[in-house]
């Protein structure tokens, strides 16, 4: 059992958790992240660590409800226990002095930037950060953001809060206004990253995402985690979960993504339906 | 019949036992165990066959040499608890070892009795005796030397450090076995099925590991939650062994590999075995659902007869393997292949695979295959099957599952650069001590010899526990030097 130290809603459905693992806080890099299992019958699923505490022995993880494992992890509190918690996995970012370096987050894909816009800015880059969100109560993190970066950006979608429109359209107006960009990072959904590469391309400017694949078991055993990057077969929870934008199959990656829908409606649903009825009861 | 007074003539009229097995029909609905064991009775009237040669040329047949005259003796003479401990002085896992070994290809095909009529059953008498021990509660509690003081790290549950780490125990040094999955067993947990391997027998085996004194840690990637160096360093292990097992699955590298409905044998089975998807809804984790659907497995080894084999019992209508070379070709162990026929499994034999087709939803619809002949043998004395121009035809399809092999892992590689691997990637040892190009580090199975058998596996184990006994407290004597 893995004890859960803290755990504090950021926005409607985002929660952030600090975790008890002490061999993986001493040894996380930015980009990695950490697989959990929250019971005995539970799936395996991937999560960024987004920070930790040597000292403390914790590692801090935000995870958004997406579905029946991460809507159950969110119902858990300070003091609860998490089955199994394996990591740090993945290839930990590339990180070096590029110059100017853009940070893009949308949605969670927020949580899982910061980190590495952290280890940008301690390299030395000039950090400019653009995290997206639908709506202004969706914003996360921005404290956080703000204070690892030269210039913070907040875009949504209704233009209830920051800049009125995508993340990309900033990016766009950032490269016409004339600004020397180095180097990109985007994290957010599939669409959204698609349409990042597309901004960047036409400039040759480098641009790394980071893809969520459905994993099992995280340690590179099963090859369930592959993606199509330049032609080639890689397998994201090894030798990613960063790549290189321009070369990433992205169309494949959100087909494969569909898989289990239909299984993993019904899971949910058939949770969601229970935990009303517990409420109830 | 008195085993004392039986002549070799009537030892060779007894026909080989037949082991009681479940109903193909029956079967292919369920995940319960196909065989159901001998019995005491039919295990003496087997052991019975066994003439007790001069030369008994089936212990070389065995990878780790079991005494096989000797424990088939005890079993028909009624002492099967004897006829245990015997086994085990070689073997540490002979219920397991009894199920899942290629024994038609290891003891019981140079077993004399095999040339004129059936070899004498040796697995299945295996199985009997490991069986018996289990299930009687009577489990022997092997002799322990008294605590050396050493620490010793074992790097992966499967076989190969499964039984490395019993015999480092044994020899009284302190072990800690480090996993990386939720689960010990490695492969006999998350590979092969429980309707091949009850998974009741690996936890009772880690049960007898655990009592005597193996420390066991799972959730630990080694190369990424700790380092070896570090294990050494901080952790203060005075030796390792390494045996991580085999990597990353290979994929064919044909069009339309990516189409959604196209998995590797790895993840299809993990997905039912380990996370019990099987089970699903009442187990979080999906598997493609294979009812009244049509599912192919490319590949002709035990990992592809256990996909297919899994498929079936999961609903498939059709579950096809789709193999490029004939039955004899095929690496499987026999007995899986005729288990596969008798449920039902549709055999495309000398069939490769040219294209996987989908629809625009990017979802697979079938392959295109094409028909080949067996041509002249190659170097390998093998006949390399050539295609037959103007035989290509597609097969409808759901779901397809490769299972052609693995590579190998590389996270011990990169993060340990001073242990030497070949270029396959396969970690290089010195074969009498199975110690690597590392100070104090060893390794065995599937990490060192690609993709191979439990029993090599855990002979590996045994292997390198004894060196690193020898190392870390033998006299000094350079085993090269043997
Ligand atoms: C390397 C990596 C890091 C990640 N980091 C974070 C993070 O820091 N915070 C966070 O909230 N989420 C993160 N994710 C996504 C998270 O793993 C999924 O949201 C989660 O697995 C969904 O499981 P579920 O049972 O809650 O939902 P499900 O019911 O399984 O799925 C809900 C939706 O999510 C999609 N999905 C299913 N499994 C995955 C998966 N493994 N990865 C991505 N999408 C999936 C489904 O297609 C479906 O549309 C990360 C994913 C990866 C691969
Ligand atoms: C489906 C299937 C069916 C098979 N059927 C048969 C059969 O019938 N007969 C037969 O003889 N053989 C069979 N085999 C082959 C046999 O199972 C293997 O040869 C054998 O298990 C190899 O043993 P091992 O100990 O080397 O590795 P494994 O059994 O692969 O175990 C390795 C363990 O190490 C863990 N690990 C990996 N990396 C790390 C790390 N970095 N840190 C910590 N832990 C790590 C893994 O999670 C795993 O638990 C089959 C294989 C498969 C896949
Ligand atoms: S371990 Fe395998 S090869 Fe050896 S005797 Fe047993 S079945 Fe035969
Ligand atoms: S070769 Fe066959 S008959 Fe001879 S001892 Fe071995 S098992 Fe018995
Ligand atoms: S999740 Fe299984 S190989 Fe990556």
């Amino acid at each position: 059992m893995y004890r859960i130290a803290s755990a504090i809603f950021l926005a409607e459905n985002i929660k952030k958790f600090e975790i008890e693992a002490p061999r993986i806080a001493k040894k996380r890099k930015a980009g990695q992240f950490v697989m959990l299992r929250l019971t005995e019958t539970g799936e395996r699923f991937p999560l960024t660590i987004a920070d930790s505490d040597p000292e403390k022995g914790t590692i801090t993880i935000i995870s958004q409800g997406a579905g029946k494992s991460t809507k159950a992890l969110n119902r858990l509190e300070a003091g609860d226990g998490i089955t199994d918690v394996v990591g740090p996995l993945g290839t930990p970012s590339h990180i070096e002095n590029f110059g100017t370096a853009v940070s893009i987050g949308g949605g969670v894909g927020t949580a899982i930037a910061y980190p590495t816009a952290a280890a940008l800015k301690q390299a030395g880059n000039y950090v400019i950060t653009i995290n997206g969100a639908r709506t202004k109560e969706l914003v996360i993190l921005e404290k956080e953001m703000h204070a690892v970066s030269d210039e913070a950006y907040i875009t949504t979608d209704d233009g209830s809060y920051g800049f009125n429109g995508f993340v990309t359209q900033k990016l766009q107006e950032l490269i016409d206004a004339g600004r020397k960009i180095d180097f990109v990072l985007a994290i957010g959904p599939i669409p959204m990253m698609k349409a990042v590469a597309e901004v960047t391309r036409p400039y040759g400017i480098r641009t790394v995402v980071s893809l969520n694949p459905i994993m099992i078991d995280g340690t590179g055993m099963c090859g369930g985690c592959r993606v199509t990057v330049g032609d080639e077969i890689k397998f994201a929870c090894v030798d990613g979960p960063e790549f290189d934008a321009h070369l990433v199959d992205f169309k494949n990656l959100a087909d494969r993504n569909r898989i289990y829908q239909q299984e993993e409606k019904e899971s949910d649903e058939a949770e969601t339906h229970r935990c009303r009825l517990a409420a109830k009861g | 019949m008195d085993p004392k007074n039986i002549t070799t003539k009537e030892r060779l009229a007894i026909p080989r036992q037949v082991m009681p097995a479940q109903d193909p029909e029956l079967r292919m609905g369920n995940f319960e165990e196909v065989h159901l064991g001998l019995t005491p009775e039919l295990a003496r009237m087997e052991a019975l066959r066994c003439i007790q040669c001069k030369d008994p040329v089936c212990i070389q047949g065995c990878p780790v040499n079991i005494k096989i005259d000797q424990f088939i003796k005890l079993i028909a003479e009624g002492d099967f608890l004897g006829a245990a401990r015997k086994v085990k002085e070689d073997n540490v896992l002979p219920a397991i070892c009894g199920r899942v070994c290629p024994q038609e290809d290891q003891c019981e095909k140079v077993c004399v009795i095999g040339k004129q009529r059936e070899s004498v059953a040796i697995g299945n008498l295996e199985r009997f005796v490991g069986d018996y021990e289990r299930q009687t509660g009577q489990r022997i509690v092997p002799e322990m030397a008294p605590p050396t003081g050493k620490r010793v790290a074992v790097i992966g549950s499967g076989p190969a450090g499964l039984s490395c780490a019993n015999d480092l125990a044994q020899f009284g040094h302190k072990v800690v076995v480090f996993e990386a999955l939720h689960e010990l067993g490695g492969v006999l947990m998350y590979g092969i099925p429980e309707f091949r391997l009850p998974k009741e027998i690996v936890r009772d085996e880690l049960d007898g590991l655990r009592k005597m004194g193996i420390e066991f840690r799972t959730n630990v990637v080694v190369g990424r939650t700790i380092t070896i160096d570090e294990l050494m360093e901080e952790e203060g292990f005075d030796a390792i062994f390494i045996g991580v097992g085999a990597g990353l699955p290979w994929f064919m590298g044909i069009p339309g590999e990516n189409l959604v409905g196209v998995l590797a044998a790895n993840e299809f089975l993990t997905r039912v075995n380990l996370m019990k998807a099987y089970d699903f809804p009442a187990s979080d984790t999906p598997v493609f659902d294979c009812k009244g659907k049509s599912v192919a497995v490319f590949g002709g080894g035990n990992t592809a007869m256990d996909a297919v084999r899994t498929a079936k019992r999961l609903g498939a209508e059709h579950a096809y393997i789709v193999y490029r070379r004939s039955e004899a070709e095929m690496p499987a162990r026999e007995e899986e292949i005729h288990h596969a026929q008798k449920e039902g499994i549709e055999f495309q034999l000398l069939t490769i695979p040219l294209e996987f087709v989908g629809d625009d939803k990017a979802r697979l619809t079938g392959v295109k295959c094409q028909k080949m002949e067996l041509g002249e043998p190659d170097e390998s004395g093998r006949r390399k099957p050539v295609p037959l121009e103007g035989s290509e035809f597609v097969l409808p399809l759901d779901m397809a599952v490769i299972s052609i092999g693995n590579g190998s892992n590389p996270l011990i590689k990169q993060t340990t650069p001073d242990i030497e691997v070949s270029r396959k990637e396969t970690i290089v040892v010195d074969v009498n001590t199975m110690q690597t190009s590392k100070e104090n580090v060893y390794a065995g199975g599937d990490i060192v010899t690609g993709g191979a058998t439990v029993i090599l596996a855990m002979g590996a184990g045994r292997k390198a526990a004894a060196a690193i006994h020898e190392k870390l407290c033998g006299t000094g004597q350079n085993f090269n030097e043997w």
